[in-house]
């Protein structure tokens, strides 16, 4: 397998005059090829400031840095913006939450797909035309070549969405990020855009980062979880081990209060964590959580809270929770323990 | 499309016909056509004469309708004076005062527009602190005054310009800077807040996520969702423009529809102001129309309304 | 350690400490950063007191003539005098004297043009941002035509006819610039109505002119007081221009307007006629529009447009 993605230590800090917040603060992931990574975490936690700084799309007045910032062999962190712009769309494509004001409203969706080719690849009009139908089709949309003189606010937010996945995928790109790509859409229509995001990941063999709040999203499509809590990634894991045997214990907070078709007991009573979640502003220590959490001690206010692996891909930031881990066994895996 | 037009068009004829009617009872209320038509020192008999002789004595309405009868057929009324019809007159003025328009309205844009994208590419820095400096300071300024002062700069002291009349280019430099300016500050600052705004949206974040390069998401997407509003005031600037050239001709000495309108209301002319009044505002209503329908082309989402 | 010690090492180091600045304290702030509204509001206070003091300031009558002083040059010119710093007129008048009292009359017709506009502006445009619907269509017709009416000419020609009075033009000027105030307050009575709380406290049963009163006046008000500073300005200007045509206020009051009309046959070889008076238009202007301008910025800089 090899690694599209690789990011150690990416750090992202916005200048307010009320101090410097840390949106991001020493994150550390990577993205092999074929695999799903989800960011995961609540409004606010970092998650796309993350996926923003990795495409160098930060908004005025944020600054980044990182101790390794790779795309396969390239370094992003020393990309000019014309070397950034090659990278765009080409070998990286991002798609974004909000379908509705994604698309320019003075041109038609053909337009805009066929830009998107034009920018990197040397290719005809005709060729170009011929890719967005298939691209198009590809994405369940149906009568694509009318649609192809149409413009963005003819179509409805699902429709709108399934072209930007369209538009994304034109030049063929190694490595997709999708952040919160069906928070803005019905229910049913989530479904439907989730399955073709596999499908299409599957067929092409990309790799995906999905960006997301939903944890029943995450359990339909990741393959390794990252957990973000107030800018900093306090665990990560492969699926089965972030659901079953959540080591943080925010993540058991998620686990244990949010219902989950299948492990939610009916008539289970839902709780919700304690406390508010702190505004990562000037100087910071310690543990993010240890103001809502239970297992919290004098000790969770230490200077340094480092990521501590068990195994390779296996990690979560914490002094006080289990500190003997080990994977879960077959029968484990076949019946999941009851908390 | 097509509704959308008529709609526009219905719009258009009523305002022009509203304007022809508050304009006609303004100038009737103000001032009685009989005494300037009898002339100074007339008698009070002679103003009545007058009066019978020409109508006023009817009901302001009959006279309204009379006249907007008239006009519509093209008969503006004839110089009490020179026993020459209006109409005419009108057309022959045009010609300078929409030089005038047109020319001080291109000098605006052809100023405003680069220096507006420019402070919104580059915000808080010298050259947007420049453009703001020439906002606030074109506003501030007198018109009057700065075609004065620049006779006689330019046309005194240096001798570069002439000062007065309107035969070639060169007479109409001053006068269209000095009518011109006064536009800049107004469309450099829509255009600026407008880069400014679409620049932060979603949009031109996803032409950036596509790997477009700044050159082409300038020009190409971010200017034309700018240029939008800009073509309604602009058109609403060349409006004012043609009405305030009143000034701009008295100073500059040009022959055009302004000047007209000041000779015709010191001899109190009331006919010819009120055909005057009445070409300004339609040229006025016509051009918003021609805006709208350019908005139109412009945002595909207003054609459907 | 006691436990309070070790409970507030625990609970910094969080950001949870962050204190954020009031609304207030970040007004006060920009207030005191924004070189715009300081300077311009300096410069409105001087030319407020200017206005106010002008006899104390003023050397001389400004009415008085004494031809055997006529055309004495600025005292920066080698015939000039301490006695008369800015020069006299052609009728032997002193220019800082009459500057001064010109003052008086610039801010007094601009004030009173725009409490008139501001008045009329209001409630136009209060109904029609409030009641919406058939109000709104009426009302927003009504601003167009307005603004299809060519304002300058339709002052000019009224004021002649009429005659030139102060109250004249205060009147009709007043009635004629109403058209900003009713759009702005229009658009801004829309956005209030449609907020969450004020929308609670109709539901809640609350009279229409309670809503009004309570709920959007104070909102209102501060897009009122901006839009009042900027249009002292284009009324200034606009009173100055009528009266350098002399369709303004009559001589021998010394309006700048009429100051620069006066001088104008004769700028050629006495440029201070002209340039004196009319730099002093600009200052005033220019001081009005950075303090609105920064008045605006201060209170709400996203809406910099």
């Amino acid at each position: 397998m090899t690694t599209l993605l690789e990011v150690q230590e990416l750090n992202v800090d916005l200048h307010l005059p009320a101090g410097t917040l840390h949106a991001v603060r020493d994150v550390s992931f990577n993205v092999q090829k074929g695999e799903t990574l989800s960011l995961v975490g609540e409004s606010g936690c970092g998650k796309s400031m993350t996926a923003l700084a990795v495409m160098d799309l930060l908004p005025r007045g944020a600054t980044r840095s990182a101790a390794v910032l790779k795309f396969g062999d390239q370094d992003l962190m020393s990309a000019d913006e014309n070397a950034m712009a090659t990278i765009r769309g080409s070998g990286m494509a991002m798609i974004f939450q909000e379908p509705m004001t994604s698309l320019d409203p003075c041109y038609t969706v053909g337009n805009q797909l066929v830009e998107a080719i034009k920018e990197h690849q040397s290719v005809t009009l005709k060729e170009a035309k011929e890719r967005a139908v298939f691209l198009l089709e590809k994405v369940g949309i149906t009568g694509s070549s009318a649609r192809l003189k149409q413009y963005p606010h003819q179509l409805s937010g699902g429709l709108r969405q399934r072209v930007m996945i369209a538009m994304g995928l034109m030049c063929g790109p190694s490595l997709i990020i999708a952040d919160e790509p069906t928070t803005a859409l019905d229910v049913t229509i989530q479904t439907q855009i989730l399955a073709l995001l596999k499908s299409i990941q599957k067929e092409f063999n990309m790799g995906l980062i999905l960006i997301t709040h939903d944890l029943g999203v995450v359990a339909r499509m990741a393959d390794r979880v990252a957990v973000m809590y107030c800018g900093q990634i306090v665990e990560t894991g492969d699926i089965r081990e972030i659901f079953e045997n959540p080591l943080h214990p925010y993540t058991k907070g998620l686990m244990e209060y949010i219902p989950i078709p299948g492990k939610t007991k009916p008539g289970q009573e839902l709780g919700s964590i304690p406390g508010i979640v702190p505004t990562p502003i000037g100087d910071l220590w310690g543990c993010s959580f240890r103001n809502r959490c239970n297992l919290s001690e004098p000790r969770c206010a230490d200077k340094d809270m480092p990521l501590t692996e068990i195994w390779p891909g296996r990690a979560y930031r914490c002094v006080t929770a289990f500190n003997k881990v080990e994977p879960l066994t077959e029968e484990e895996l076949i019946c999941p323990k009851m908390y | 499309m097509l509704i959308y037009t008529l709609k526009r068009l219905g719009l258009a004829i009523l305002v022009t016909v509203s304007v022809s009617f508050v304009s006609f009872m303004l100038i009737r209320v103000s001032g009685d056509p009989a005494i300037a038509l009898a002339g100074e020192g007339a008698s009070q008999e002679e103003i009545e004469f007058v009066r019978v002789q020409y109508g006023f004595d009817r009901p302001l309405i009959v006279q309204y309708i009379e006249w907007a009868g008239r006009a519509l057929q093209g008969d503006l009324g004839e110089f009490p004076y020179l026993n020459q019809p209006v109409a005419g007159m009108l057309k022959e003025r045009m010609g300078v005062t929409m030089t005038l328009g047109i020319s001080a309205l291109t000098f605006a844009m052809v100023l405003s527009i680069p220096l507006g994208v420019l402070a919104a590419i580059r915000p808080n820095t010298c050259i947007d602190r420049v453009a703001l400096a020439i906002s606030v300071m074109g506003q501030a300024m007198p018109s009057f005054w700065f075609g004065l002062i620049m006779i006689i700069f330019f046309g005194v002291h240096l001798r570069w310009l002439p000062i007065s009349g309107s035969d070639t280019w060169k007479h109409f430099l001053m006068p269209t800077v000095a009518l011109g300016y006064y536009a800049t500050p107004a469309i450099m600052r829509l255009v600026r807040s407008g880069m400014l705004e679409v620049l932060a949206s979603d949009h031109i974040r996803t032409s950036r996520a596509k790997g477009l390069r700044w050159p082409k998401i300038l020009f190409k997407h971010a200017l034309r969702n700018a240029i939008i509003p800009v073509v309604a005031v602009a058109a609403v600037q060349l409006g004012f423009m043609l009405g305030g050239s009143i000034v701009i001709e008295s100073v500059f000495a040009l022959n055009g529809l302004g000047n007209l309108a000041w000779v015709s209301i010191s001899r109190s002319d009331l006919p010819v102001v009120q055909a005057i009044v009445l070409m300004l505002a339609t040229i006025y209503v016509f051009l918003t129309f021609v805006s709208d329908l350019i908005n139109a082309f412009f945002d595909p989402r207003i054609r459907n309304m | 350690m006691t436990q309070a010690t070790s409970n507030n090492k625990f609970d910094s180091g969080l950001g949870l400490d962050v204190v954020f600045p009031t609304p207030g304290q970040i007004m006060r702030r920009r207030m005191m950063s924004h070189k715009g509204f300081i300077v311009g509001g300096i410069m409105v206070l001087l030319i407020f007191l200017m206005a106010v003091f002008a006899p104390v300031i003023a050397p001389h009558d400004p009415f008085h003539q004494d031809l055997s002083l006529r055309m004495i040059p600025p005292v920066w010119n080698e015939k000039g005098t301490w006695n008369y710093p800015l020069g006299t007129d052609n009728l032997g008048r002193d220019y800082l004297s009459r500057l001064v009292y010109g003052c008086r009359i610039s801010l007094l017709i601009g004030f009173s043009c725009m409490m008139i506009a501001a008045v009329i502006g209001a409630m136009l445009g209060l109904t029609a941002g409030y009641f919406g619907g058939k109000l709104d269509m009426i009302v927003s017709f009504i601003i167009t035509v307005r603004l299809a009416l060519p304002a300058v000419l339709v002052a000019i020609a009224v004021v002649a006819l009429i005659g030139g009075s102060m109250k004249i033009v205060i009147l009709v000027l007043g009635c004629l610039i109403w058209d900003r105030f009713a759009v702005i307050l229009r658009a801004t009575t829309k956005q209030i109505r449609a907020i969450d709380y004020v929308q609670a406290a109709q539901a809640a049963g609350c009279s229409v002119l309670r809503v009004i009163v309570m709920e959007i006046m104070p909102n209102l008000f501060n897009s009122l007081v901006i839009v009042a500073t900027l249009e002292i300005g284009r009324a200034i200007l606009l009173e100055e221009a009528l009266s350098f045509l002399g369709m303004g206020v009559q001589p021998p009051t010394p309006s700048w307007g009429l100051m620069i009309s006066e001088g104008k046959d004769m700028m050629l070889f006495n440029p201070y006629l002209v340039t004196i008076p009319g730099a002093a238009l600009f200052i005033l202007v220019l001081g009005m529009n950075l303090f609105g301008d920064g008045l605006r910025d201060v209170t709400s800089p996203e809406g910099r447009s």
